[in-house]
């Protein structure tokens, strides 16, 4: 017997159709993987079934829980539907809750619309159901407020007000993509349990395939609104039929092509012994100043034509160390040397501007959107000595649109003429302009669709090889350190842990959080070599 | 949060001390002597020493200062130069008039701009919000005297349901005294109601992308409820301060409102004054304006605590 059946639901906003005839549906005890890459509908989709959807929306076809058409069901009946038959689960803990209220009050609300209860006792029951999702009273009373938690813990009083009736569907919209690995593999842990223990049918989107075959029992994959493949969990395994999807699979499953350059023995940026403290600068009567310490006395070097890997989780100092480097942030001691030239935060030189460009994980947000790609291409080139004329601008951005895989003639369009994968290539583009040394790479391929990350990573492979770059590769997944990088750094609270050759690290890490790192990180390979 | 309070205050001190200083000093710029203004340009040379020395006016000017700031901590502004009557007297009269009269049109405008905000944010887009932001547009446009005037003509004049101007005074009872205040207090709303009511609408936009009010309608909430139980706090943190400083435009900027009413307020005491050179009234009422100014901001500032935990934890 089906809990909820989606029968050719079509919705268009504004005349835009978004899906186009999805079918499918979900049992009790089960878990259902919505696979898609951005654009692909399965937000929309999830929208769909609990009516929240945007000014302008129709929609057609049938979706049926519980034998009810929820389609046909009046909004005031949908009050009482959401909350109490569905439980929704959201990407952004950090934005889901409301900032003015406690946690405690947010989960008892959920049972207050829906059952007549005191405000008292609807507290009580708020304080078992966070104990269930892993916040017990002890240490997470109901009266804090969101910003006293951590991402993961928002996620879990998110969980706890979408399990809190006892709903029999719950749907999950990317719940773990904004969290960091370890924190995300507690979480799926969690979700797993409760969906046994309620016997509950989870909806469970992604993009990101490592983690659905972890825990799915069917999926559907989804591209431009429409299910392109869909089947128990080990078709992942050998029964993909549809070219897309096989291409997503290897994408997921990416192996840059081996790094064959030879790393030169001599140093190109010493980091030595840096640290940076952030206080609090408002001036206090009583007591100290809050001093928080993101970097503490951290070394290393990078040589020529060598990769170097940077990896830790979020406020681990990663970034920190990428504004020291950049010279946009002061360091307290330490020395950071590049070419034998020492890089201070109140004067950075234009000869080591030249040597050293970065390429950040927003593309859009590192753009003016009112130059052309031409101008944003070639802005860096005043740092040259000497003028450069027009025309040989115009040829050197032609050319290096065509080494990172644009058209040549893309230089007169604007930057919100490209998709995100494009974007980034730009960003590439202008970092070779001058023609750096070290290019640090700075979460350059975390926000990208895993087809699209998988071109950047080789077209990043094959220049640092043709042009004998170095990267400081900066980044929260393992994962993509492990394909483009000889040498790995891991990083944790402002001291790097661990630090050696990347396949001795993957093969036989000796510090205990890079083996947690490295056993959280969803691997798609061994997830696939469970199924039968 | 006591340290807080208590940084508050030593702010409050210092900016007071700041501005008595500036005050005093600028003051002592405008040119026009007050002894020999008030005994006319005929006046025999010792007499205006006589006044100047019964005045206080031929001490040194910092100690001057002193006896001032001195005499307002014990509650002693001064005789008027004028009217040679103590100025606590004369501005405490005033202040029964524009204190309410500030009261009075600061709730007015709440009580109407913020549900008239609200109701535009809920219905963002629509004709009615569209409608709403127009009328909001012109109540900016309108010069408050102008509007004063209108008032006057079609209430007072047409429908005499109030006076035209002047105050009753509390004496005869409060009904009497609000009455007076009426229309004056719905000419100075008018403006300030039309921005409250934009910063309103728009801090509540903002507020309703948020993705907690997603989750609240996923919870179950209607967007009504969701609106009134999750959204309106969040929107008042920058409305608050708004009406912060509408209230002290409203105690300081009412000059023309009053004259047009012809209301014994601050704003025609201070006008007056400059006029008779009649400095340390001048002074004592700048004094008085800037310390509800201030006394305002720290009101508000502790509001914000009140209505932010994230302020309330980041302060202790």
């Amino acid at each position: 017997m089906n809990l909820i059946k989606v029968n050719n639901l079509n919705l268009s906003i504004h005349e835009k159709e978004i899906l186009k005839g999805l079918s499918f549906e979900g049992k009790a005890g089960e878990i259902l993987g919505i696979i898609g890459e951005s654009g692909s509908g399965k937000s929309m989709t999830a929208n769909s079934i609990i009516k929240l959807l945007p000014f302008g929306s129709s929609v057609t076809g049938e979706i049926i829980l519980q034998n009810k058409n929820l389609l046909e069901t009046s909004e005031e009946e949908m009050c009482t539907i959401r909350g109490r038959d569905i439980g929704f689960i959201f990407q952004e803990p950090m934005t889901a809750l409301n900032p003015l209220k406690t946690i405690g009050e947010q989960v008892s609300e959920v049972i207050r619309i829906h059952k007549k209860i005191n405000k008292f006792d609807a507290l009580n029951s708020a304080a078992t159901i966070l104990d269930r999702v892993g916040l017990p009273q002890t240490d997470f009373p109901s009266t804090r407020y969101p910003f006293e938690l951590s991402g993961g813990q928002r996620q879990r009083v998110v969980i706890a007000m979408a399990i809190a009736i006892k709903p029999k569907l719950i749907i999950a919209d990317e719940p773990s993509t904004a969290l960091d690995v370890t924190t995300q593999a507690k979480l799926i842990k969690l979700l797993k349990k409760l969906v046994i223990e309620d016997n509950i049918c989870l909806i469970m989107i992604t993009h990101d395939l490592s983690v659905i075959a972890e825990m799915a029992d069917k999926i559907i994959i989804m591209r431009n609104g429409e299910i392109v493949e869909r089947g128990k969990i080990n078709i992942l395994k050998n029964g993909l039929k549809n070219d897309y999807s096989k291409n997503l699979l290897k994408a997921s499953n990416y192996k840059s092509k081996n790094l064959n350059k030879k790393i030169s023995n001599q140093t190109l940026l010493k980091v030595d012994n840096i640290s940076r403290h952030y206080s609090d600068n408002s001036f206090r009567f009583f007591g100290e100043k809050k001093v928080f310490k993101a970097v503490k006395n951290v070394s290393f070097s990078i040589n020529y034509n060598e990769n170097v890997g940077l990896v830790g989780e979020s406020g681990c100092g990663k970034s920190t160390i990428t504004r020291a480097i950049l010279g946009l942030d002061p360091i307290i001691n330490g020395k950071i040397i590049l070419e034998g030239d020492e890089i201070k935060a109140s004067n950075v030189s234009k000869n080591i501007r030249k040597k050293l460009q970065v390429v950040f994980q927003d593309p859009y947000g590192s753009f003016n959107p009112r130059h052309n790609v031409l101008k944003l291409i070639s802005e860096p080139l005043y740092l040259e000595q000497s003028q450069i004329s027009d025309y040989e601008k115009l040829n050197i951005v032609k050319e290096l649109l065509e080494r990172v895989g644009l058209n040549a003639e893309d230089h007169k369009k604007f930057i919100h003429e490209f998709s995100g994968g494009q974007r980034q290539r730009i960003a590439i583009a202008r970092s070779l302009i001058l023609k750096p040394k070290l290019i640090i790479l700075d979460e350059a391929v975390s926000a990208l669709d895993v087809s699209i990350r998988a071109q950047i990573l080789d077209l990043l492979v094959e220049l640092s090889e043709s042009y004998g770059l170095s990267y400081l590769f900066i980044s929260h997944d393992l994962s993509l350190v492990k394909s483009i990088t000889s040498r790995v750094l891991v990083m944790k609270s402002g001291q790097i842990v661990e630090s050696g050759n990347t396949k001795d690290i993957f093969n036989s890490p000796s510090h205990a959080y890079t083996k947690s790192l490295i056993a959280s990180s969803p691997n798609l390979e061994s997830s696939l070599r469970r199924l039968t | 949060m006591l340290e807080y309070f208590f940084r508050r205050v030593v702010t409050l001190f210092f900016t007071l001390v700041f501005a008595s200083i500036i005050i005093f000093v600028s003051l002592e710029i405008i040119p026009g002597d007050p002894a020999s203004y008030m005994l006319g340009i005929n006046a025999q040379e010792d007499t205006v020493i006589a006044l100047k020395k019964e005045l206080g006016l031929d001490k040194p000017k910092f100690e001057r200062y002193l006896i001032w700031v001195k005499g307002m901590l014990i509650g002693d502004f001064g005789v008027s130069y004028t009217y040679r009557s103590p100025v606590i007297e004369m501005v405490g009269e005033r202040l029964w008039v524009s204190l309410p009269l500030a009261i009075y049109a600061l709730l007015l405008s709440t009580i109407i701009a913020l549900p008239v905000g609200i109701f535009a944010a809920a219905n963002r887009g629509k004709i009615l919000d569209f409608s709403i932001m127009g009328f909001t547009q012109i109540g900016i446009a309108i010069p408050n005297f102008w509007f004063a005037m209108l008032l006057v003509y079609l209430f007072a004049i047409i429908l005499r349901w109030f006076s035209a101007g002047g105050f009753a005074g509390w004496e005869d009872g409060i009904i009497l005294g609000l009455k007076s205040l009426t229309l004056p207090a719905i000419a100075l709303a008018l403006p300030q109601a039309s921005i409250l009511a934009r910063v309103m609408r728009s801090s509540l936009i903002d507020i309703l992308s948020e993705d907690f009010m997603k989750t609240a309608r996923a919870k179950g909430l209607s967007f009504k409820k969701a609106l009134i139980s999750h959204g309106i706090r969040n929107a008042l943190i920058p409305v608050l301060t708004i009406i912060g400083l509408q209230f002290s435009f409203l105690m300081a900027g009412a000059i023309i409102i009053e004259n047009v009413f012809f209301l014994p307020g601050l704003g025609r005491l201070i006008f007056q004054s400059i006029a008779q050179r009649d400095i340390i009234v001048v002074e004592s009422v700048i004094m008085l304006l800037v310390f509800s100014v201030v006394l305002v901001t720290f009101i508000v500032d502790i509001a914000y605590v009140i209505v932010d935990p994230r302020l309330r934890s980041s302060i202790l």
